[in-house]
C-alpha cells in the first residue's frame, strides 16, 4: 500500500518528477478521488435528495404551493426556522465562551468538562428530549422553580429553544476551539502594550480573527437544530399553529400516507436552509475578504 | 500490494466511479454471504425444529397485554405442538404501526386500536384481503373497550362529564387523531356526546370538540405518551384515555394519586385484530400467527386480556369482572358515524373537522 502514497512527497518538486509532470497531475490520484467522491457524494445525498426532489413534483405546481402554504405549515416552518436560528445564537455567545474558556484557562475537571460536550453528538435525541422534558416539566426540578416566576418551557415554543440548543451546543464548541487555541497570543500581547484595554484587544484583534468561524460554527448548529425531531417532540407539546414543528408537520403527513405532500414541505425545508447556508457562507467569505483587505 | 500510480492517475473519473461501484458490489457480496453462511449454519447446529418468531405490530397501551398474552401462547404452542415460539412486539400510535407495515415492516399480526387501520393494510397495499374482519368472530375483536375519563385524585375540578371538559380553565389531555388511534376513539366519544344532547346537530357538536380542543394544551402521538404527560409530568385536569390505559394507571400508580371518571356515554371501542396474509405466506408462520390470535378467543386468552383491563368478549368470562367495567351507555362507531370508513372521511381525513379546528 505504501506504494501508492509514494509519488506525493515527490510530486512536490525535485528534479525527479519534472519528467512526468505533463501526464501527473499536482495532486496524485485526482481521478480516483473525484470519482470516489462523486459516487460516494451521488449514493448518499444527491440521489435521496433528488428522489424527495421528484416526489414532491407528483403534485404538480399549484398543489405543492397549496400543501406548502396552508397556514399551519408555514406555522410551522416559521417555528422551526425562528427557534433553530434563535437557538443558534444562543449557542454563538454561550458556546464561544465555553469554548473560550476550555481553550484558554487552566482549572481541574477541564478535561471533564471537554468531554461533557461531546454528550449531545452522543446522546440519543430522544432520551435527550424526555431528560430535559422531565427536568422543564412544571413538576420538574427545573420546572417547578420556573413556575412561580410565570415561566414555562417545558409544551411551549421555548421548550423548543432549549432542545435545540442542547443538540446543537458541541458544533459552535468544537468548530471555534482548534481556531481560539491557534490564536497567536503574541498579537493581543502587542496590543495591550501599544495600550489597548483587555476589552480593546478583544474586540479588535481576537473577534475579528475568529468570527467567520464562529459564523461556522453557529451555521453548522443551525442546520442540526432545523430538521431536529427526536428531541423535540417530547419537549414541544405539538399543539398546532403554536408548537408544532416542520419536521413533525412531515411525520404527520406521512402517517396519513401523503409521501408527496410530506416531500413537498421536506424540499420547502431543504431549500429555506440552503438559501440561509449560502447566505451565511457569503457573510463568511465578505468578512474573510475585508479582513485581507486591510 | 501495488496499485500502480502511473496508471492510476491518468484514469478517468467515470472509470475510477466504476471501479468504485465494482469494489463496492464485491464487497456487498463478500457481506452477503457471510451472512448467508452464518444463517446456515445456524439451524445446523441446533437440533430440532427450528424456533418459530412471530412479530405483534400493535397500538399503544397493549404493551402489558401481548406480553401476558405471548408468554401462555408460546407455552400453549410448545405444550401442544412441541415448537418453540418467540414473539417479538411493536408498539406505537394506531396509524403509524399501520403505515409502517405498508411501508414493509414485516408483520405477521396486526393488532390495532381501530378497524379503519387494517382496512389501510388492505387497501394501500392488499396484505390481506378485503373480507379479514369476517375470518374471526365478533369483527376479529377479541376485546373491547371505551373512552373514560382519568382525573386527579379527589376530582379537584370537579369534572362529571363531557361538558365539563369545554369549561374554561379545565386542561384536557388527549392524543393528536392524525397518528394515534385512541384519540380518534376520544374525538368521536366527545362528537357522539354532543349529538345526543337535546336538539344536538353535527354543527353543534362539531362546536363542543372545537371548543373542547381549545382546552388541550400538549398533542401527543400516541396514548402511551399522553398518559406520561398526564401522570409524570403533571400536566392537564383530565386525561381522556382508553378504559384499560386508566386502570392500568390507577394500579401502577396506586389509587391514592388518580380517579376515574365514567361519562354519561362514550364510544365502544373494537380493536381489531388480524393475520397479515401476504407477510405469514412468505414467511411460512400462518399457522402459527392464526393460532396466536384464536388463542385471543380461548378462555384462557380471555382470562388475560381481562386481568389487562380489556372487556372480554366471552360472557363466562366478563361475569367474573363485573366490578373491574362497569355498564356505561355506549355508542358504536357503525351506528352514530356510518362505520371508520366515513367517520375517517369526514373527521380526521385532511381538511376533515379535526384539521378544521386548527385550521384558521
Amino acid at each position: 500500500m505504501s506504494d501508492a502514497i509514494l509519488p506525493l512527497p515527490l510530486a512536490g518538486g525535485g528534479a525527479g518528477t519534472s519528467r512526468s509532470r505533463r501526464r501527473f497531475r499536482m495532486l496524485p490520484g485526482f481521478g480516483l478521488t473525484m470519482g470516489y467522491t462523486l459516487v460516494y457524494v451521488s449514493l448518499i445525498v444527491l440521489i435521496p435528495l433528488s428522489a424527495a426532489f421528484l416526489r414532491s413534483a407528483e403534485l404538480g405546481p399549484v398543489k405543492f404551493w397549496q400543501v406548502v402554504s396552508a397556514p399551519r405549515v408555514l406555522a410551522s416552518l416559521r417555528l422551526s426556522f425562528g427557534a433553530a436560528l434563535l437557538a443558534a445564537a444562543i449557542n454563538g455567545v454561550f458556546g464561544f465562551i465555553i469554548a473560550w474558556a476550555l481553550t484558554r484557562q487552566r482549572f481541574p475537571g477541564r478535561r471533564l468538562f471537554d468531554a461533557i460536550i461531546d454528550l449531545p453528538f452522543a446522546l440519543p435525541t430522544a432520551v435527550a428530549g424526555i431528560a430535559l422534558t422531565a427536568l422543564y416539566a412544571p413538576n420538574g426540578w427545573i420546572g417547578q422553580l420556573l413556575l412561580p416566576l410565570g415561566i414555562r418551557v417545558a409544551y411551549t415554543p421555548l421548550g423548543i429553544v432549549v432542545a435545540l440548543a442542547f443538540v446543537s451546543l458541541p458544533f459552535v464548541v468544537r468548530t471555534l476551539q482548534p481556531v481560539l487555541g491557534d490564536l497567536d497570543r503574541e498579537v493581543e500581547r502587542a496590543a495591550e502594550t501599544l495600550g489597548a484595554s483587555r476589552f480593546q484587544s478583544f474586540i479588535w484583534v481576537v473577534l475579528p480573527s475568529i468570527w467567520p468561524t464562529l459564523l461556522t460554527g453557529v451555521a453548522l448548529g443551525f442546520s442540526r437544530a432545523v430538521g431536529e425531531y427526536g428531541s423535540v417532540i417530547f419537549i414541544a407539546g405539538n399543539i398546532p399553529m403554536v408548537s408544532e414543528i416542520a419536521p413533525l408537520m412531515i411525520m404527520t403527513k406521512l402517517e396519513q400516507y401523503q409521501y408527496a405532500e410530506a416531500t413537498a414541505i421536506a424540499v420547502v425545508m431543504l431549500l429555506a436552509s440552503f438559501a440561509l447556508m449560502f447566505g451565511i457562507n457569503g457573510l463568511q467569505l465578505w468578512a474573510q475578504r475585508r479582513r485581507r483587505a486591510r | 500490494m501495488r496499485l500502480c500510480p502511473e496508471r492510476r492517475a491518468g484514469v478517468s473519473p467515470a472509470a475510477a466511479a466504476l471501479a468504485c461501484l465494482l469494489g463496492s458490489a464485491l464487497l456487498g457480496s463478500a457481506l452477503l454471504g457471510g451472512a448467508l453462511l452464518g444463517g446456515c449454519s445456524k439451524p445446523a447446529a441446533l437440533s430440532g425444529a427450528a424456533p418459530v418468531t412471530l412479530l405483534n405490530v400493535s397500538y399503544d397501551p397493549t404493551r402489558e397485554l401481548y406480553e401476558a398474552v405471548n408468554k401462555a401462547f408460546a407455552a400453549e404452542w410448545l405444550a401442544s405442538t412441541g415448537e418453540q415460539v418467540t414473539i417479538n412486539q411493536s408498539h406505537g400510535g394506531s396509524g403509524k404501526q399501520a403505515r409502517a407495515i405498508i411501508d414493509g415492516l414485516q408483520a405477521d399480526v396486526a393488532t390495532l386500536a381501530l378497524a379503519y387501520d387494517i382496512i389501510e393494510l388492505n387497501k394501500r397495499a392488499q396484505l390481506l384481503p378485503a373480507g379479514w374482519a369476517a375470518r374471526l368472530p365478533d369483527n376479529s375483536a377479541p376485546y373491547t373497550s371505551t373512552i373514560v375519563f382519568l382525573v386527579r385524585k379527589g376530582n379537584p375540578k370537579n369534572i362529571r362529564d363531557w361538558d365539563d371538559l369545554v369549561r374554561p380553565g379545565v386542561a384536557v389531555i388527549t392524543p393528536n387523531p392524525k397518528s394515534s388511534g385512541g384519540a380518534r376513539w376520544n374525538y368521536l366519544a366527545a362528537w357522539a356526546w354532543a349529538l345526543k344532547q337535546p336538539g344536538g346537530n353535527d354543527a353543534s357538536a362539531k362546536d363542543f370538540v372545537h371548543k373542547l380542543y381549545r382546552n388541550v394544551p400538549v398533542l401527543d402521538s400516541g396514548a402511551r405518551g399522553a398518559t406520561v404527560t398526564f401522570v409524570d409530568r403533571g400536566i392537564g385536569d383530565v386525561l381522556l384515555a382508553w378504559e384499560n390505559e386508566a386502570l392500568l394507571a390507577k394500579q401502577q400508580l396506586g389509587a391514592d394519586k388518580v380517579d376515574i371518571v365514567l361519562p354519561s356515554l362514550s364510544i365502544l371501542a373494537e380493536p381489531p385484530v388480524a393475520v397479515v396474509d401476504q407477510v405469514v405466506d412468505r414467511r411460512g408462520t400462518r399457522k402459527q400467527a392464526e393460532a396466536y390470535l384464536k388463542f385471543l378467543y380461548t378462555p384462557q386468552g380471555q382470562e388475560i386480556i381481562a386481568r389487562n383491563f380489556y372487556r372480554p368478549r366471552d360472557p363466562q368470562v366478563a361475569a367474573r369482572y363485573t366490578g373491574q367495567f362497569p355498564t356505561l351507555k355506549l355508542v358504536t362507531i357503525d351506528d352514530t358515524f356510518g362505520g371508520w370508513e366515513k367517520a375517517q372521511q369526514t373527521h380526521f381525513d385532511d381538511g376533515g373537522t379535526f384539521d378544521q379546528i386548527y385550521g384558521q
